[in-house]
């Protein structure tokens, strides 16, 4: 236990000591081994916008900002942070642009009052439509 | 009432043509602004970046006096055209700390020798964890810290010549 734990420390002390061009951060494109783990954190990734390539989630994009953000995202859900304390941390830092996650803010009321205005609509002209039909 | 009903496809058309057309014609907005702004600096201890200059913690910049938190990076080209400003700004009087991203001590030795050195003590995040602590979202970006180490304003993109009588009075203004 305690050889591996100096191996996996080995591990992550090198990308820190580097001196020369950097290789991307440790967890930036490689997986957690727990596969229950990296499904919550790819789940979290791929809502997390790129600030680099801001049409992106953090998940597609290259850019090496985004593979830091990767790595530290993966760290912290194998420290066993909550994926959503992980978001709101970071829209603490970024504000709601860097979620691609909707909110329940006001601004997003008719987003979510959408569908149902919609549906009601449809239930009347359907209404509507029945009921003409019934009188011919 | 049913000879209105008629125009409202007509409406919708127009509704949606006009915000298509206000949102394609409204020059595009790419700059996200850190929301820690007026919030306490995050705490950080950063090793040195470069051979003659200190290591950054958080801590030394919450001196009593407004401060210039530079982030910057060797491998980064507006950073290079900033220089002369940030040297005006050091000429000015202005304290400046600086943070490389994603760098290597040669790289930054480099880099400075090249373009001069304006700063105080340099802090090396090699996988921008304190970049996105601090809600910066590129490299160049400029921090004024105030005596008490909160951050007062933030300057994104390169330090241009008419920015930095702007940059003077905010750190005159978080004194």
């Amino acid at each position: 236990m305690r050889t591996l734990l100096a191996v996996l420390a080995l591990l992550l002390s090198v990308p820190a000591l580097a001196q020369s061009a950097l290789p991307p951060a440790p967890y930036a494109d490689r997986q957690i081994s727990d596969p229950a783990l990296e499904r919550r954190a790819k789940a979290l990734m791929e809502t997390i916008r790129c600030l680099t390539c801001q049409s992106q989630s953090i998940a597609d994009s290259n850019a090496s900002m985004a593979g830091d953000m990767r790595s530290q995202i993966r760290e912290r859900i194998m420290a066993g942070e909550e994926p959503e304390h992980i978001r709101a941390w970071l829209i603490e830092r970024y504000g709601d642009w860097v979620s691609y996650e909707p909110t329940a803010e006001p601004i997003l009321w008719p987003l979510w009052g959408a569908p149902l205005l919609l549906i009601g609509f449809g239930l009347l002209l359907l209404r509507g439509r029945l009921k003409g039909r019934k009188r011919s | 009432m049913k000879r209105l009903w008629i125009w409202m496809p007509l409406a919708l058309f127009l509704g949606f043509f006009a915000l298509f057309a206000s949102g394609l014609l409204k020059p595009d907005d790419r700059v996200i602004t850190s929301k820690l702004v007026g919030k306490t600096l995050p705490s950080f201890s950063l090793p040195a970046a470069a051979s003659d200059r200190p290591a950054l913690a958080s801590t030394q910049l919450a001196t009593g006096k407004p401060r210039l938190l530079n982030i910057f990076a060797s491998w980064c080209l507006p950073c290079a055209a900033e220089a002369p400003q940030l040297m005006a700004l050091k000429q000015a009087g202005v304290e400046i700390d600086a943070i490389a991203i994603r760098d290597a001590r040669p790289d930054v030795d480099a880099f400075l020798q090249r373009y001069g050195n304006p700063y105080t003590r340099i802090g090396l995040d090699a996988r921008s964890s304190v970049q996105i602590a601090l809600g910066s979202s590129g490299v160049p970006e400029s921090f004024v810290i105030d005596g008490k180490g909160s951050i007062a304003y933030q300057h994104i993109g390169d330090i241009r010549a008419d920015d930095v009588p702007v940059i003077l009075r905010r750190l005159e203004e978080a004194r």
